[in-house]
């Protein structure tokens, strides 16, 4: 902040403060002409107005906030530039980037400045980090045994993860995995959750209805609802199959998928869109881009370690 | 003069004049400085301005009243930034006219909603909520589904934020209607809830 600005700032704030003083010193002064104690000349049913000083008691009370006002300025940061006695201020607002809101934080620590946010932080960090750090050291399969480190992730899951897998984590039709099935389209390891949590996922099906045509799709279709055992009109399941070639790509030849690419399992009747006639028709006709956010900088590293073991747990502690 | 105090009480007009004055100190010292500093006028590194589509995003926003259910301002406070992100900064709103941090929260803080949820889980949740949050009691809003843009607006609007300083290229608003028109509403909106929150990098 520019001299001026603090010069704008100091001037009228102090000058008003001042300016109470006198205001208060000149209405205990008798202006009105009539001595004390007397009639101001108004009466209404028996009620007179007496000219009477203002309380004492209020008088005081008045006094006691501009010596309090003056002793707020010179503690804390409301005159401009000025910083204040107790280098306090409630958080470094003047960042450009997050880099330099790391650098901040460090820069107010060595010259003892009072950050209020930045202490918030490191009474958090205190209290939290040892715990979060002895969690970190156990791998996700062991620590998913532990109750204690369940209760923490689940809260996490319920804050970060409850909006598209659901707060049971069974998911919801239209692209939202059920976590609790065993089911994984990218790998069910405490690596590969650890994975999928930090760097997000981002789902590819193309839309096969320039390639295949509607009735190409309606033979895929077939072929694939039969994979899981579905009653399906033999003959165009048969052409389908035929034209499973290019779906085997990613779906394998078998059509059990291929975790490595995210591509799911065809034949176990677990479906993400939908397993009705119509949904896969629609997936084929239009594809689907599934994604999964990272929460790389929401979380962070320790704490994903901690809802990996949970989303672990779901699936596997039976 | 016989009694002040009674030219003041007795004289509504003069009356009204002083208590203006005595306001005014207050905008005078809190809001008048604001308009000259640096950190409110520097935008953050990584700010950009909001693409065409983005922009008719906003204003869908503006014209669906989200901004009175939904805040965009995330408070220095660890209870905040545990749950939204980084807190606010003046630097990620100098290009806002007007801002829309709001000043109530029935649903979420909304400052860095961009990249949290996929662009599927926003059509679902928009065509109605309970849908992906079963206890949720936004308003479905599945209209925007249906609307599309013509984009006959676009290019002005830029020019006016062009005006207020926002670095739009002439480029930006030539190609400005092509980039939205035949775009649903939902698509813009979606945009826009996307890029919130992403700039400070």
């Amino acid at each position: 902040m520019s001299m001026f600005w603090t010069i704008w700032i100091s001037v009228i704030t102090l000058g008003l403060i001042i300016g109470c003083y006198f205001l208060l010193r000149w209405c205990l002064s008798n202006q009105t002409g009539v001595p004390e104690g007397e009639s101001m000349g108004h009466e209404f049913d028996g009620i007179e107005e007496l000219n009477n000083q203002l309380p004492r008691w209020w008088t005081i009370m008045f006094y006691m906030t501009i010596v309090w006002g003056f002793i707020y300025l010179a503690l804390y940061p409301g005159l401009g530039a000025y910083e204040g006695i107790l280098g306090w201020k409630s958080s470094n607002q003047n960042i450009q980037s997050l880099e330099e809101s790391v650098q901040a934080r460090i820069d107010a620590k060595e010259q003892g400045k009072l950050v209020e946010y930045d202490r918030e932080l490191d009474f958090a960090a205190e209290k939290f980090d040892p715990i979060f750090a002895a969690y970190a050291k156990v791998p996700v399969e062991e620590l998913a045994q532990d109750p204690e480190a369940n209760k923490v992730g689940q809260r996490l899951f319920l804050q970060n993860c409850s909006q598209c897998h659901g707060s049971d984590a069974r998911g919801q039709n239209g692209g939202f995995p059920n976590l609790t099935d065993n089911d994984w389209l990218y790998g069910g390891s405490g690596a590969k959750i650890v994975e999928t949590l930090t760097l997000g996922r981002q789902a590819a099906m193309p839309a096969w209805i320039d390639t295949l045509g509607e009735q190409g799709i309606e033979e895929v279709v077939n072929y694939v609802l039969s994979l899981s055992g579905r009653d399906v009109d033999p003959q165009l399941a048969d052409a389908g199959k035929a034209r499973f070639a290019v779906c085997a790509a990613c779906h394998g030849v078998d059509g059990k998928g291929n975790q490595a690419l995210g591509a799911p399992n065809l034949t176990d009747n677990i479906w993400l869109y939908g397993g009705s006639h119509k949904a896969v028709t629609e997936t084929l006709t239009y594809g689907r881009n599934g994604v999964m956010p990272s929460f790389k900088n929401t979380l962070g590293e320790d704490k994903i370690h901690v809802v990996a073991a949970y989303v672990y747990s779901l699936s596997n502690d039976k | 003069m016989k009694n002040p105090h009674e030219l003041i009480e007795k004289n509504v007009g003069l009356l009204t004049v002083l208590i203006l004055i005595a306001i005014s100190f207050g905008a005078m010292v809190q809001i008048t400085p604001l308009m000259f500093q640096q950190q409110t006028m520097e935008p953050v590194t990584g700010l950009r301005p909001y693409t065409a589509l983005e922009l008719e995003g906003r204003d869908i926003y503006i014209r669906e009243g989200c901004v009175g259910c939904h805040s965009q301002m995330i408070r220095p406070f660890r209870a905040e930034t545990e749950r939204y992100g980084h807190y606010s900064v003046a630097g990620e709103s100098v290009w806002e006219h007007p801002f829309l941090w709001g000043s109530k929260r029935t649903g979420p803080d909304l400052a860095r909603v961009g990249g949290r949820y996929s662009d599927e889980w926003h059509r679902v949740h928009l065509l109605n909520p309970r849908n992906v949050v079963p206890e949720s009691n936004m308003p479905g809003f599945p209209w925007l589904a249906e609307n599309t843009l013509d984009g006959a607006l676009t290019a002005e609007k830029m020019e006016i934020f062009r005006g207020f300083g926002v670095p739009y290229t002439d480029e930006d608003i030539a190609g400005a209607k092509a980039a939205v028109q035949g775009k649903t509403e939902m698509q813009a909106l979606i945009a826009y809830l996307q890029s919130l929150g992403t700039h400070l990098k």
